[in-house]
């Protein structure tokens, strides 16, 4: 199972607590997952992507194994260690205030 | 009638005030959906239980609220708000070309006799409605692609689709008013529009009497007398006699015809009310005081109202959305600040009192009136 960390105000908005684990078929990518969550969760549609472009939100960043993937094709497989479980995949709202 | 419900949006949640007929004593629901912007709550004139939310965020985009038992709990419906067809441009600040891009719904305004069906004013302009209460959401792409889209320009909020007026009595009559471009009227249900624009003048656009281009802040009708409009414009306080074919400066003795919301009193449709701001470019009160001006002469000729409301060091504004009537009798009047005071008048403005304060910056009040 994907481990799967929301930002706090979709957690809220999702109503889950804590992680949540994702059934997600090889290869493990960020699109599976978002794939996945979205269709366990739909309210979370178009709040970590755009429901058109399928463009992550600008303020959104993806975090795994202390690297930031954010930039990385949404078809890349992900670090093993996320594919096993063994990491969580960090979605996170950008830090942005003050 | 038995009670008040007040739909506070502020810039971090939405609050739910509720009072019995005499609209002294107020509970206070809320923070809902805390840290998230409330762009806009409004109920269904025909099932006042049932409400819409509009909740967005720069992080994590749009999401529709809504709820079928008065706010007491709620549920997220759809978020898709896809232009129809090739999306077109319109102008940008510096002057040069823009695709039309989604950013928020900030206004939804239920039809007014069908709980499911709402109408939403979104940023880029443009219209959509749900027929299925808010589970699908479809462009009314006639407004957007209206030959004059291309002269539409953002204010200082964006180009925001802010406004949405029905026509209670000729079906399929709706107005909406875009900042920056004007105020448009569709006599189809939002199929086809026309702008509705002459007799503005604004000197911050090359051709001030331009039939496009106007910033106009928000209209106001009477249901009983539909064919009046009233308008606030970015400067000017205007007034229609002819369902927007033309316009007129109603502003008379106001110290300032800056403001964003103006109103009209539910028993009294020449009864108008407006908040004087000091100028466009210092969005706050005139000379530190809290003023609501009222006209019973449909304009022209004001009044100030101060009782009760602030009048030395109070530098608040009051947005567009931000003030709305009861249909009790007196006539209460409410209006948010984005100092996070919401005031209400249960004597059609006669004297004031704060019935909430120190909510995050308010951005949008709703009244609903209950059996």
């Amino acid at each position: 199972m994907i481990r799967v960390v929301l930002p706090a105000h979709l957690r809220t908005l999702a109503r889950v607590e804590g992680e949540l684990k994702l059934d997600v078929g090889p290869p493990v990518t960020a699109r599976a997952i978002l794939d996945a969550l979205e269709a366990s969760h739909p309210m979370l549609r178009g709040t970590i992507r755009d429901q058109v472009t399928q463009q992550r939100r600008a303020f959104v960043r993806f975090f795994a194994c202390e690297e930031d993937l954010s930039q990385d094709s949404p078809d890349d497989p992900l670090p093993e260690a996320v594919a096993a479980g063994v990491e969580p995949f960090l979605i996170v709202g950008a830090m942005a205030g003050g | 009638m038995s009670g008040v419900r007040v739909l506070i949006g502020t810039r971090k949640g939405a609050f739910i005030l509720t009072a019995d007929g005499r609209r002294e004593h107020w509970d206070v629901s809320g923070p809902h959906f805390g840290g998230w912007e409330i762009y806009h709550m409004k109920g269904s004139p025909v099932d006042p239980n049932r409400l819409y939310a509009s909740q967005s965020s720069s992080w994590f985009g749009q999401v529709i609220q809504r709820s079928s038992d008065g706010g007491k709990s709620w549920e997220t419906v759809g978020n898709k708000f896809a232009y129809d067809g090739p999306v077109g441009n319109h102008l940008w600040y510096d002057g040069t070309q823009r695709l039309f891009e989604f950013a928020r719904v900030w206004h939804l305004e239920p039809a007014l006799d069908d709980p499911d069906t709402v109408y939403a004013g979104i940023q880029d302009a443009a219209m959509f409605k749900t027929t299925d209460g808010g589970q699908s959401w479809r462009e009314l792409p006639g407004l957007r692609n209206h030959p004059s889209a291309p002269q539409w320009q953002p204010g200082a909020g964006g180009m925001c689709l802010h406004t949405i007026v029905l026509d209670p009595k000729h079906p399929g009559r709706i107005y909406v008013a875009i900042s920056a471009a004007g105020v448009f009227r569709s006599d189809d249900g939002g199929e086809s529009w026309r702008p509705m624009n002459r007799g503005l003048v604004s000197e911050q656009i090359p051709n001030p009497t331009a039939e496009v281009g106007h910033c106009v802040h928000r209209i106001a009708m009477h249901p009983s007398r539909p064919s009046v409009l009233f308008m606030q414009k970015h400067w000017d306080v205007m007034r229609s006699d002819d369902a927007g074919e033309s316009w007129k400066d109603v502003g008379g003795n106001l110290p300032t015809d800056f403001g964003f919301p103006i109103d009209v009193h539910a028993h009294e449709p020449n009864t108008i009310y407006v908040v004087p701001i000091k100028s466009d470019s210092e969005h706050y009160l005139p000379d530190g005081k809290l003023r609501v001006y009222r006209s019973r002469t449909g304009g022209h000729e004001w009044e100030a109202l101060t009782k009760g409301l602030p009048q030395s060091h109070c530098y608040v504004n009051v947005l567009r959305d931000a003030m709305a009537v009861d249909a009790l009798d007196p006539c209460g009047v409410y209006f948010g600040t984005t100092g996070g005071q919401v005031y209400a008048s249960a004597n059609a403005g006669d004297s004031w009192t704060p019935i909430v304060r120190d909510l995050p910056s308010v951005v949008s009040v709703e009244v609903q009136t209950l059996p």
